[in-house]
């Protein structure tokens, strides 16, 4: 079997899952194994992947149309990697996710109305999300990106307002509307993009946008960066996230706050590095402002973390926090940054992820998210403590731990980098992280050492958390331990992965393996008026002056 | 088959005679002006509270930057890509992501639509609530005797009761 046969079957066992568990949306049962398998499925198919691209880039032209014509399916080092973590977790949140729905049945949670997960149309929903994450971290033209943006965010939007409860409703409008917003800037940025270029394919558009005008292009670059901004909650756009995320029951949480926002950020990296490589000036000016933003980011995001009671809202602040660190990796757009960007990346997907998991059984165990409502929590159920304190200091980047390696390496790209923004962000980083861990201690304190109140205990919930719920998470648990057990090789992959970014001609060889030849301007155009390689900037003729900026990089 | 970066946008040179994609004209200043129209009147509706205009706002928005796709496939009036011949036709590509972006809004025309109607349900109108951190500030502001009456503010830190107008 061809490994070329891999790339859509990752879009397509979710999406023909997702179909079978909405046919067979009477028996649970079914759903559930159907569900199952075919996320497992998913992780063995993204881990042959990850083993496969190591050695160069997977390409699949849909429907035999050859690019930049059908569409395209690219697996990379980057993709691949981001392809198995998330399904990873994403098999983790469903066990929770199966285990919550029988507990609650069972139970009597019918009166609390708060964590019902109405299991009929969960199952399909999760699993076309699962095929929206796949899609984007595959696609290999814009269009196609934004299909899975589209994809992924229309089931997020049914996930969060699940149930229709009022405050669901009140947060789920919200998060709609935005979404909507970021995804109308989104398609105005394909638009100018295939304006601009004629093409929507990546790579394609890679060998292109030199030839465009340096202000459409930088406008695309703007625009594409406000679009995945909103996704990814960077700082001015971020607002939306701790409003709505925590209203959504701990399986819908945990997998927003893993993967959404990092679909946003693998987008942005994607595009910075492909299609806006750093050597032009107006590139270098955009980077400088995504650099103030990931401060911003970063610095907000954690004084709003330290401000919250309740510890969902406390982590969804922490959330848009670390998505700072991320940025701050992108923008450095050296390789070692990259590299940095890449495994934070992933440290936080299955911390994240995890945290929320905890917090969903710290809710079931304590009764309440609310710090001032919880208490003791270490005596009453030492096993949920260790379960909680282990992934906090993960997230706080206590040694020895992912969470410190992530941040040590963005930390020694920013010095190496030298700038004295860098410097300032390398301190806003550190700070950051220190902040961090006050929050994650203060709310450790609160909730599991400090002893508990007679009313605290009388709210208590005294039966054990169901095993069913705690095996997904001590599962999702040890794999971020095994992140760090295995931090050397999954590091190297991250750097391998950034040196494929950063060198684009292996991604650009690989889409187009007879070369650019007849797809480019550039042997024409050097023919027809004599080589005049005209610097865009210099024609003087304004935006709508056909500068025609010949560039060697990319040329066949 | 290529394309040629030109002052008037990007042309598509072919030596097959049969694809000659027209994409060269100045598209109609007409149409230029509709998506800016359509645009803006977008975006102040979904600056507003309720969620029915929010939904017209995106409505609006959305046609506007289909219509922008289209325009991006050039100027109109050449032959559909059908059959061969050997004059200019038009960019099916451009016709292919409209359909898609066309498909995506109706579906999402459709959610909220369906938002609005569950929170006229719920409430007996359908504007957006503030979010819990503004309503913490407002609070916060009104127990320091500054300008927001307390009346107006919700009793419990999520504000909204779902039993609040149910019945």
């Amino acid at each position: 079997m061809s490994p070329t046969v891999l790339l859509p079957l990752v879009v397509l066992l979710p999406l023909v899952g997702a179909g079978i568990t909405l046919a067979v949306h009477r028996s649970a049962f079914i759903q559930r194994v159907v569900a199952m398998t075919v996320l497992g499925l998913q992780v063995v198919v993204a881990a042959v992947l990850v083993v496969l691209v190591d050695s160069g880039p997977v390409v699949t032209y849909i429907g035999g149309w050859d690019a930049p014509v059908g569409v395209t399916l690219v697996a990379d080092r980057l993709s691949a990697l981001m392809l198995l973590v998330s399904s990873v977790v994403l098999v983790c949140v469903l066990g929770y996710a199966m285990a919550q729905g029988i507990v609650d049945r069972d139970a009597e949670a019918e009166a609390e109305k708060r964590d019902i997960l109405p299991v009929a149309v969960y199952h399909p929903t999760f699993l076309v999300l699962a095929a929206g994450v796949a899609c984007a971290f595959m696609a290999g033209d814009l269009f196609n990106l934004y299909v899975g943006f589209e994809v992924l965010l229309a089931s997020s939007y049914v996930l969060l307002t699940m149930g229709g409860t009022a405050q669901r409703l009140r947060a789920g409008s919200i998060y709609v509307v935005v979404a909507l917003v970021s995804s109308l800037i989104f398609l105005m940025a394909v638009t100018v993009a295939y304006a601009s270029t004629g093409t929507l394919n990546l790579a394609h558009m890679a060998a292109r946008l030199p030839e465009v005008s340096p202000a459409v292009r930088l406008g695309l670059q703007l625009l594409l960066l406000l679009g995945f901004g909103i996704k990814a909650a960077i700082f001015p756009l971020s607002a939306w996230l701790p409003d709505s995320y925590p209203t959504a029951p701990a399986p819908v949480t945990a997998v927003f706050a893993g993967l959404l926002t990092k679909v946003g950020v693998y987008s942005i990296l994607r595009t910075q590095t492909l299609l806006f490589p750093t050597h032009e000036a107006g590139e270098r000016r955009v980077l400088d402002v995504l650099l103030v933003l990931a401060l911003l980011t970063m610095l907000v995001g954690i004084l709003g973390a330290v401000a919250q009671d309740d510890i969902k809202r406390m982590l969804s602040f922490t959330l848009v926090s670390h998505i700072g660190y991320m940025v701050f990796g992108v923008a450095l757009a050296g390789e070692a940054s990259t590299a940095a960007a890449i495994f934070y990346a992933i440290h936080h997907i299955t911390v994240q992820t995890a945290l929320f998991l905890v917090v969903g059984l710290i809710e079931r165990r304590g009764g309440s998210t609310s710090l001032e409502r919880l208490g003791g929590l270490a005596k009453a159920s030492p096993g949920l403590a260790v379960l909680f304190f282990v992934p906090a200091m993960n997230l706080a980047g206590i040694p020895p731990f992912t969470g410190f390696l992530g941040k040590l390496g963005i930390l020694e790209a920013g010095v190496e980098n030298g700038s004295p923004l860098a410097w300032v962000l390398v301190a806003g980083s550190v700070l950051t992280s220190l902040l961090t861990l006050y929050t994650l201690i203060r709310a450790w304190n609160k909730a599991f050492w400090q002893p508990a109140s007679a009313e605290v205990v009388a709210r208590r919930v005294d039966v054990r958390v169901p095993r069913g719920l705690v095996i997904p998470t001590v599962a999702l648990v040890s794999v971020s331990l095994g992140l760090t057990v295995f931090a050397g090789p999954v590091y190297e992959y991250a750097e391998r992965a950034a040196l494929g970014l950063t060198n684009r001609t292996a991604y650009i060889d690989a889409v187009f393996p007879d070369g650019l030849e007849g797809w480019t301007v550039k042997d024409e155009e050097a023919v027809a008026s004599d080589g005049v390689a005209v610097d865009g900037e210099t024609t003087g003729d304004g935006v709508a002056s056909d500068g025609v900026a010949v560039d060697g990089e990319v040329s066949p | 088959m290529h394309w040629l970066a030109g002052s008037s946008g990007l042309v598509m040179v072919t030596d097959d005679p049969v694809a000659q994609i027209q994409t060269d004209r100045i598209p109609s200043l007409a149409l230029v002006l509709v998506v800016g129209i359509l645009v803006a009147t977008g975006v102040y509706l979904l600056l507003e509270r309720s969620l029915t205009r929010v939904l017209l706002g995106f409505v609006l928005a959305s046609n506007g930057i289909n219509l922008l796709i289209l325009l991006a496939g050039g100027a109109g009036g050449a032959a559909p890509i059908l059959g061969r011949s050997s004059e200019p036709i038009s960019d099916p590509l451009a016709q292919a992501m409209v359909l898609t972006s066309i498909v995506i809004t109706l579906a999402l025309t459709a959610f909220v639509g369906a938002m609005a109607y569950r929170s006229w349900q719920l409430y007996g109108h359908d504007e957006v609530q503030d979010d819990i951190e503004d309503r913490r500030v407002a609070r916060f502001m009104a127990e320091r005797g500054e300008d927001e009456d307390p009346a107006d503010l919700p009793e419990t830190a999520w504000g909204l009761d779902s039993d609040r107008g149910v019945a």
